[in-house]
């Protein structure tokens, strides 16, 4: 049993979905999604939580160039195949209620992106992993442009150049990797094991920054973000923001750090430093912001941020808490996305100064609701606090010594904060208070609605609660990435 | 060797066919003899390569000249088929079409297989005025006659370049054989500036030929002015056999020299680059732009003569077969396109995908391979020519081609855009079913090389 079963199983669905119609597509879509969830559950459950690579398939493709169809899964590669098939069939369950115009296709789009996500969360050559990075870029490029809001020709396609070009320079620091390696080849191993020198390294570091960097996003490369995330249907923004943008922090921690250690420590202040600008200066226009959706999309700005600062801390709570709060923000983005596309499905806006009072007249839907907002901002006993406390933590081991470290940390910190201020305050603004006429119409959650909105409460609480199973998955991978570039950064 | 006799048979009887009216044989014997000469041009391909100079060492049919053969035979073919009812809308003399275009096809298999610059010339020759006729054949349309003049004019410039440069090598190496020029140069530690003067003149003759910046000038209004499959045609297979016959005398003969040639061909590849990339974003003809987008590949295909080395050919094959199945479905695409709306525009396009999914689907496909993402072919031909050039150090000239591809994809969505998310009242289009099979081949070419490069890399 291989991961190929896990990353062909999606093609082929996306094939078949393709010729199908309506609600044949949309169930098709659905039993395919859930059927590798069960695949990646087996795969869970014969995984033996150590260093090692398993379930590997490793067969040549362009034997003259050394490029390999060579994919395997140990702990981290696990957390962000779990991320991936928990969070597809919870996304198209939650597009249930909507009806797509050609919805073969748009559910082929949906399968066939996963398939490229699993690739890169996969992939242990340099040049699969590209094609995957790029295989999962054209589906939602056609996902958000078809089905999309009124300016998306313009803004899904600065989306579609800003992330192309980002990943044409991570093609270039491969293919540079490759010419390096002494038996020519793109493996990851060989990468692992090359010997750069500094300034090397250091150009290396930039251009994978610059593909990571844009896709998580981190700031100054986030102005493709929110548009998109608010023009793209909803479908298409829960798979940018719940999965594809992990493909950039997954990168940053596969690809990016152990490949060029020095660059790394070159480049630390800067990055963190930027990170840290982006935590605060998306929260506070989250805090301005008058529609829903676009809140959401900035507060992922500032929740990336966070993960982006502790990530470059390089030990292992950071990375830890990086891999947790992936976890954790797939899950809470596609609920807040969720609650904010019932919001307008029903009442056709999404301006908050509009609503108010809608808890009155739907309970379920304000439980959940509120159960979202307490795990994204992070109360403890939900999933958000556990890998915002690693982060933090991290971070303080950071500034441990270094006394202007320390202002980065605290304003790294304000994150919990300034996250629970926006969040509150819109539910405070949509749920309570007096009802109005337009909220007076809004009916409670039901069906496939509170199905999808139950499960990711569930999740989110569980997670809280006991994170343990989780942390265990991806902790020796973790420990033991960290311990081989202690090996790297001795002069 | 049978494989240039039968293109030059083939021609001839299509002529006697046309005399007798036999209008309905035409298409039908074409592609039959070009099959036939595929067939026997594909069985002297030998592993290892073991040709050896044929005709007191004029040619020399090894590897390289069967899979350059092979590739033009291929889109001539697929050219050919579109051609149904195309030729006759146009022109009353439907043979002559098949004719001449045969003869350029004769004249590209001597480009590919010459192994002596007369040869080489002749090919050229060959090729280059079959060429004028044909942009020139819609006699009485005034774009079409201008297409020819110019191509003309500008032709018989270069290839007075070309013949100086030759005769320059000449009079420094007493010969015209690559076998005796190589072995000059090895064996001459100081080259006489006669000898460099040569070389600069013949980058200049063939630059003009494969369209290359600063000598690209006359490549926009050809392309426009012909008819759309003759510009498919140039676009294609006679770029194509320009680049495979400035490989084969650059490998062969100038290797060694590269330090004064290089940097000229690295200043032209970055003209070439920014100029048709930066052009095609201002064109609001869809014809237009793949004439500057033509300029632009030129600039990729130059990589693998910049960066010369072993796999060189290998890069030059792959971009290129990547390069005209993507072409053929654009130019059909235009045709039909075109037909329906009398006009060129990108916004001809608009709506096409409600209407023709799969003719949109094709077009689709196409655009993302010339654009060079992923799973289509075009992305492992520009993989290629970046691993080509990254192992030669050329750091500067990728991250130019690099920005460059960022710019390309403006323009190539501008179709996929046009297509499918603009809206416009249009009837369905009536795809012709040799159309279809051109476009499902090409489609499918574009994607399985994309996928699986493997069993195509391994041929040089």
């Amino acid at each position: 049993m291989t991961v190929s079963i896990l990353i062909f199983l999606p093609v082929i669905a996306a094939v078949i979905v393709a010729f199908l119609k309506n609600s044949a597509a949309r169930y098709a879509a659905l039993f395919f999604s859930i059927a590798e969830l069960a695949i990646a559950g087996l795969f869970l459950s014969k995984f033996v939580p150590d260093a090692t690579t398993q379930f590997a398939i490793d067969v040549p493709w362009i034997a003259k160039f050394g490029i390999y169809f060579s994919a395997g899964i140990d702990g981290i590669s696990m957390i962000m195949v779990l991320l991936t098939t928990i969070l597809v069939p919870l996304i198209i369950l939650s597009t249930f209620s909507h009806e797509y115009k050609n919805s073969g296709a748009f559910y082929a789009l949906i399968l066939f992106m996963q398939a490229g996500m699993l690739v890169v969360f996969t992939a242990l050559d340099g040049f699969l992993f590209y094609v995957g990075w790029e295989a999962a870029l054209i589906p939602i490029y056609f996902i958000c442009a078809l089905w999309g809001g009124e300016n998306r020709i313009r803004i899904t396609l600065k989306f579609f150049i800003y992330t192309f070009a980002g990943s044409l320079f991570m093609l270039v620091a491969l293919i540079y990797l490759y010419l390096q390696s002494p038996d020519k080849t793109f493996s990851i191993h060989t990468f692992y094991a090359l010997k750069l020198t500094a300034p090397q390294q250091s150009w290396v570091f930039l251009a994978f920054f610059l593909a990571f960097a844009i896709k998580m996003p981190v700031f100054p490369f986030h102005t493709w973000q929110p548009d998109t995330y608010t023009e793209a249907p909803t479908g298409g923004t829960m798979m940018l923001s719940g999965i594809m943008l992990k493909m950039g922090i997954y990168g940053v921690i596969r690809w990016l750090i152990p490949n060029a250690p020095l660059g790394l420590v070159h480049w630390q202040t800067l990055i963190t430093i930027l990170a840290v600008i982006g935590i605060v200066y998306a929260s506070i226009i989250a805090f301005q912001q008058k529609d829903g959706k676009r809140l959401v999309a900035y507060s992922s700005i500032a929740h990336v941020g966070l993960i982006a600062a502790g990530l470059f801390v390089v030990n292992v709570q950071g990375l830890q808490g990086a891999m947790v709060q992936m976890l954790s923000h797939g899950i809470n983005v596609v609920g807040m996305f969720f609650i904010w596309d019932i919001i307008s499905r029903r009442l056709g806006t999404r301006d908050i100064s509009q609503l108010g009072g809608i808890a009155k007249v739907a309970p379920k839907f304000a439980i959940a609701f509120l159960i979202i907002v307490l795990g994204t901002v992070g109360l403890p006993l939900t999933n958000g606090f556990v890998g915002e406390f690693l982060l933090i933590d991290s971070m303080f081991q950071y500034s441990a010594g270094h006394y202007q470290n320390l202002t980065i940390v605290i304003f790294a910190g304000s994150t919990i904060i300034l996250g629970a201020v926006y969040m509150l305050r819109m539910y405070k603004n949509v749920m309570q208070g007096e009802l109005n006429e337009l909220t007076a119409k809004f009916t409670d959650i039901s069906g496939s609605e509170q199905l999808v909105l139950g499960i990711i409460c569930v999740l989110i609480i569980a997670m809280g609660v006991y994170p343990q199973p989780i942390l265990h998955i991806s902790e020796a991978a973790v420990t033991n990435l960290i311990s081989s570039l202690n090996g790297k950064l001795i002069f | 060797m049978t494989t240039l006799i039968i293109i030059c048979i083939l021609p001839i009887v299509l002529l006697y066919l046309g005399l007798y009216k036999a209008n309905k044989a035409l298409l039908p014997v074409t592609v039959i003899g070009l099959i036939a000469a595929l067939g026997f041009a594909i069985a002297e391909y030998k592993t290892p390569d073991t040709a050896v100079p044929i005709y007191h060492g004029m040619m020399l049919f090894n590897n390289f000249s069967v899979v350059f053969s092979s590739i033009a035979i291929v889109t001539t073919i697929l050219i050919l088929l579109l051609s149904g009812g195309y030729f006759e809308k146009i022109s009353n003399h439907v043979a002559e079409y098949y004719a001449i275009m045969l003869f350029s096809l004769a004249g590209i298999i001597v480009m590919v297989s010459y192994y002596n610059l007369t040869m080489m010339f002749i090919g050229i020759e060959i090729m280059s005025v079959s060429l004028y006729i044909l942009a020139g054949i819609k006699k009485s349309d005034f774009a079409s006659n201008e297409a020819a003049l110019k191509y003309f004019l500008m032709g018989a410039f270069s290839t007075g370049f070309l013949l100086f440069g030759i005769t320059l090598i000449y009079g420094s190496t007493g010969s015209f054989s690559l076998e005796v020029i190589r072995d000059w140069v090895v064996a001459h530690p100081h080259i006489d500036p006669m000898f460099y003067t040569g070389i600069g003149l013949i980058i200049v003759g063939l630059c003009f030929k494969v369209g290359a910046a600063p000598f690209h000038f006359w490549t926009p209004d050809v392309y426009e002015g012909s008819p759309t499959l003759i510009t498919a045609f140039m676009s294609t297979v006679v770029k194509t056999a320009g680049f495979a016959a400035f490989l084969r005398l650059f490998s062969a003969c100038f290797a060694p020299l590269s330090d004064f040639w290089a940097p000229i061909l690295l200043v032209i590849t970055v003209a070439t680059l920014f100029i048709g990339n930066i052009t095609a974003l201002y064109q609001q003809s869809f014809k237009r732009m793949l004439a500057f987008s033509s300029i632009s590949h030129a600039g990729y295909l130059l990589f693998a003569i910049v960066a010369l080395g072993s796999a060189s050919a290998n890069s030059v094959f792959i971009y290129a077969t990547a390069y005209s199945v993507a072409s053929i479905i654009a130019f059909g695409g235009l045709i039909l396109v075109q037909q329906q709306s009398g006009n060129d525009s990108f916004e001809s396009f608009n709506g096409l995908a409600k209407k023709n999914p799969f003719l949109a689907l094709v077009l689709t496909v196409s655009m993302l391979s010339l654009a060079g993402i992923p799973l289509t072919a075009g992305f492992i031909g520009k993989f290629f020519m970046f691993t080509g050039a990254l192992s030669r150090y050329q750091f500067w000239l990728v991250i130019i081609a690099v920005i460059n591809a960022i710019i390309s994809i403006f323009y190539y969505f501008r179709v996929i855009v046009a297509m499918y998310f603009r809206s416009a009242e249009r009837t369905e289009l009536v795809v012709p079913a040799y159309y279809k099979v051109v476009f499902a081949i090409s489609a499918l070419a574009t994607i399985i090389i994309g996928i699986y490069p493997d069993f195509i890399s391994r041929f040089i």
